[in-house]
């Protein structure tokens, strides 16, 4: 079994990283968007980890950044739910669409 | 030379009086308006008349030349070293004399209103009105900086505007006010551009140095003033030409006189004030006032003469058709400042060839006198008669001998018949014409019979022509307020000209002797007595004879009494011309160009934020994509562009 060279690992990253940017932008559900992200924020991870196993075996700082980001979506997802709580009892629904009034 | 600040006092009385009423009058002291007005008027013209005692006899003369004197100094406005706006009190036998003609008259008019305006539901308005309006006058008169004449001489307007509208619920006397404010403002415009140009060039706004620094001939403003060409004409000759069309604005000379004859509608008393003693002599005083500018000047000095000598035929012309008391007498106030101006501009500087200004002077210290007696006496007729149509009037003398005596003394003296004053100021001026321009006096001794005969003409047909009965008379003559002044000024006419004016006021302050050439006099004073013998023959009874004339003057009659159409003509320019040519391309070009533009400018913004506006939707997902956009954007500029 051949080694898992950084090209297909990078095309797994990019693909998840896109897949959560379709998701984004598709979804009208906002904890679909809140997931999205999370899965933006891991394609990432992903990046960090693979660059630093590549690039610099000898390291970890890639590895740190990976903990800390998994930290940071955490409380990221967190704050989330309680702005979507918030939104839910302002206006009855979760839909992006309906909480619109900040335009022109 | 003694202190004379007490004279800031004769302006300052009536500005006081003017305040309190104008403040308080309405509400709180109506009744004592009147009193209150009087007094303070009363103050001030005894004051003037301390102050020409103190100037004339006591110490005004230095030498056996009458001094101008700066009895106060206030620098209002500095522009730069030199030329400031002052504020000040200029004393020169002119100025004093003027401060007792403009306060006696002012007096005597508050005096007659008690009467005449009783009862008026603004009364205590009228009252602070005729009190700015002398207090302007009075300002103007003294003022010792050429800026200063300038902010009275529109405070004279203003005022003037306030009493010729004082009855602002009729139409006409709106329309009359407005029409005397715009025609007396178009010509301050000239006014204020002479003003500035003889400022250019002097470099200073006060009097004294002005015509000091212009008259010095070799000095560098006086060259430069005259070398400085606009048009082929010199530049003084623009700046005194265009301080005159100032002047002849205010005096009503032709062809700025259209505002005088509807300047009736304000009430009768204020007439007298605007003919004979504020307003009108203005424009004579302002040339007076510079005149030794004026007379080194002759190009300007010839269109002084001729414009006074053309409005004094005119409007005697135009009199002698008139039907209205106060017309009539508005168009001869016109002809007698024809005569002051030409009077000036036939006059020279300095000693015996300066006798034209003595005789304007005179003339108008006399003519203030008979011009206020004969209109106090039509507001008189009029309160009386409750008409000034005098075709409608007749036989008054037996019901109101007072204003009927007065008047007769009003109207030989205007006509120039000795011993009464007008013969002798008028005498001044015939002689001033005749020697130096014998046109001129052709016409002034025309126009003087001319006077004569419309002047009598009002006067019988008012006093005359038919009689009365005596269950005719249902009401008294006038209250005693409205007799006393009537009695006082009639007095001063029969006297006045008796006053040795030609000794205190002279082109140069050298005291003239007053002489009176017997021989000289006999011509002139035979045509006024022709005048009036031709105006008994007709109007005295009632006969047909005038109506013959009229058929057979015909159209010429007709333009007359039309005034010759210049109300007309000015109309037909303002309305068909300026309206047509220049107001509606102006008005066009207003609402097309430049609101055009504005609201071009205004509705492409909202256009393109119309467009825009869905940017900002407010779906939190569109942002993200403007987002990722502007980074995918970033990313391929700095990494495949700009590498």
């Amino acid at each position: 079994m051949n080694e898992i060279s950084i090209t297909q690992i990078l095309f797994v990253s990019t693909a998840l990283f896109f897949i959560g940017m379709y998701g984004l932008f598709t979804r009208r559900n906002m904890i679909t968007m809140l997931m999205s992200i999370e899965i933006i924020l891991n394609s990432v991870n992903i990046n960090f980890v693979a660059f630093n196993k590549y690039l610099y075996p000898g390291k970890l700082d890639g590895v740190f950044f990976a903990i800390f980001i998994i930290t940071i979506a955490a409380a990221e997802a967190a704050m989330a739910i309680a702005i979507i709580i918030n939104l839910y009892r302002s206006h009855h629904s979760i839909d992006v669409e309906d909480a619109d009034e900040m335009k022109y | 030379m003694g202190p004379y600040y007490f004279v800031l006092f004769v302006p300052l009385l009536p500005l006081l009086s003017f305040c309190i009423l104008g403040l308080f009058g309405r509400k709180y002291i109506k009744t004592m308006s009147g009193t209150l007005g009087v007094i303070s008027i009363c103050i001030s013209a005894l004051l003037s008349l301390y102050t020409a005692y103190q100037y004339f006899f006591i110490d005004g003369k230095v030498n056996g030349i009458y001094q101008h004197i700066i009895a106060l100094k206030h620098t209002w406005l500095q522009f730069s070293p030199g030329v400031s706006i002052d504020m000040g009190i200029l004393l020169d036998p002119i100025s004093v004399m003027m401060i007792v003609i403009v306060s006696f008259i002012s007096l005597m008019v508050h005096i007659f209103s008690l009467g005449y305006m009783k009862g008026e539901e603004r009364f205590a308005t009228y009252y602070a009105f005729l009190s700015l309006f002398t207090f302007s006058m009075l300002g103007l008169v003294l003022s010792s900086n050429i800026f200063q004449i300038y902010i009275f001489w529109e405070l004279v307007g203003i005022s003037s505007f306030l009493l010729i509208g004082f009855y602002f619920d009729k139409p006409s006397a709106v329309s009359a006010s407005n029409k005397a404010f715009i025609v007396t403002r178009f010509a301050d415009f000239g006014f204020l551009i002479g003003i500035l140009i003889l400022a250019f060039y002097s470099g200073t706004l006060d009097f004294g140095t002005l015509i000091q620094r212009l008259t010095s001939a070799g000095s560098s403003p006086f060259f430069e003033i005259h070398s400085a060409t606009f048009l082929g004409v010199s530049m003084l000759t623009w700046g005194l030409g265009l301080v005159f069309i100032g002047g002849a604005g205010k005096s009503a000379m032709f062809p700025l006189h259209i505002w005088l004859p509807d300047a009736m509608e304000g009430p009768t008393p204020v007439s007298a004030l605007i003919h004979a003693a504020t307003m009108v002599v203005a424009g004579v005083f302002l040339v007076a006032r510079l005149f030794p500018l004026f007379s080194i000047d002759l190009t300007v000095l010839q269109i002084v003469t001729w414009v006074g000598a053309f409005s004094a035929l005119f409007a005697a012309v135009v009199a002698c058709t008139q039907t209205d008391i106060k017309r009539i007498l508005a168009f001869s106030t016109m002809s007698q400042i024809g005569f002051m101006m030409f009077s000036l501009g036939v006059s020279k500087y300095g000693g015996e060839s300066g006798l034209g200004y003595t005789g304007s002077m005179f003339h108008l210290f006399t003519h203030a006198f008979f011009k206020s007696l004969l209109f106090l006496g039509a507001g008189a007729i009029i309160h009386f008669a409750h008409s000034n149509d005098i075709r409608e009037l007749g036989g008054l003398r037996k019901l109101m001998p007072v204003t009927h005596m007065s008047f007769l003394i009003a109207c030989l003296a205007i006509a120039g018949v000795p011993p009464f004053s007008g013969f002798f100021s008028k005498e001044d001026i015939l002689m001033a014409a005749y020697q130096s321009n014998k046109l001129i006096y052709a016409i002034a001794v025309l126009t003087s019979a001319l006077t004569a005969f419309y002047m009598f003409r009002l006067y019988y047909s008012v006093f005359w022509k038919r009689d009365i009965h005596p269950h005719d008379k249902t009401h008294e003559e006038g209250t005693v307020s409205m007799k006393l002044p009537l009695i006082i000024l009639a007095t001063c006419t029969a006297f006045a000209g008796f006053v040795p004016v030609s000794s205190w006021v002279t082109s140069d302050g050298v005291p003239l002797p007053s002489h009176i050439d017997a021989g000289f006099s006999v011509f002139p004073v035979l045509m006024a007595l022709t005048g009036i013998g031709l105006a008994t023959y007709l109007y005295k009874t009632q006969n047909s004879r005038p109506q013959l004339i009229k058929s057979a003057f015909g159209s010429l009659y007709r333009t007359a009494y039309r005034k010759f159409y210049i109300d007309e003509l000015y109309l037909f320019v303002t309305r068909k011309i300026i309206f047509n040519g220049i107001g509606r391309p102006a008005a066009w070009f207003d609402k097309n160009i430049i609101d055009g533009f504005m609201n071009g400018l205004a509705t492409t913004t909202a256009k393109i934020s119309g467009l825009i506006k869905g940017l900002q939707s407010g779906k939190v997902q569109n942002y993200a994509l403007y987002f990722f956009g502007g980074i995918i954007g970033l990313a391929v500029l700095f990494i495949y562009l700009m590498k």
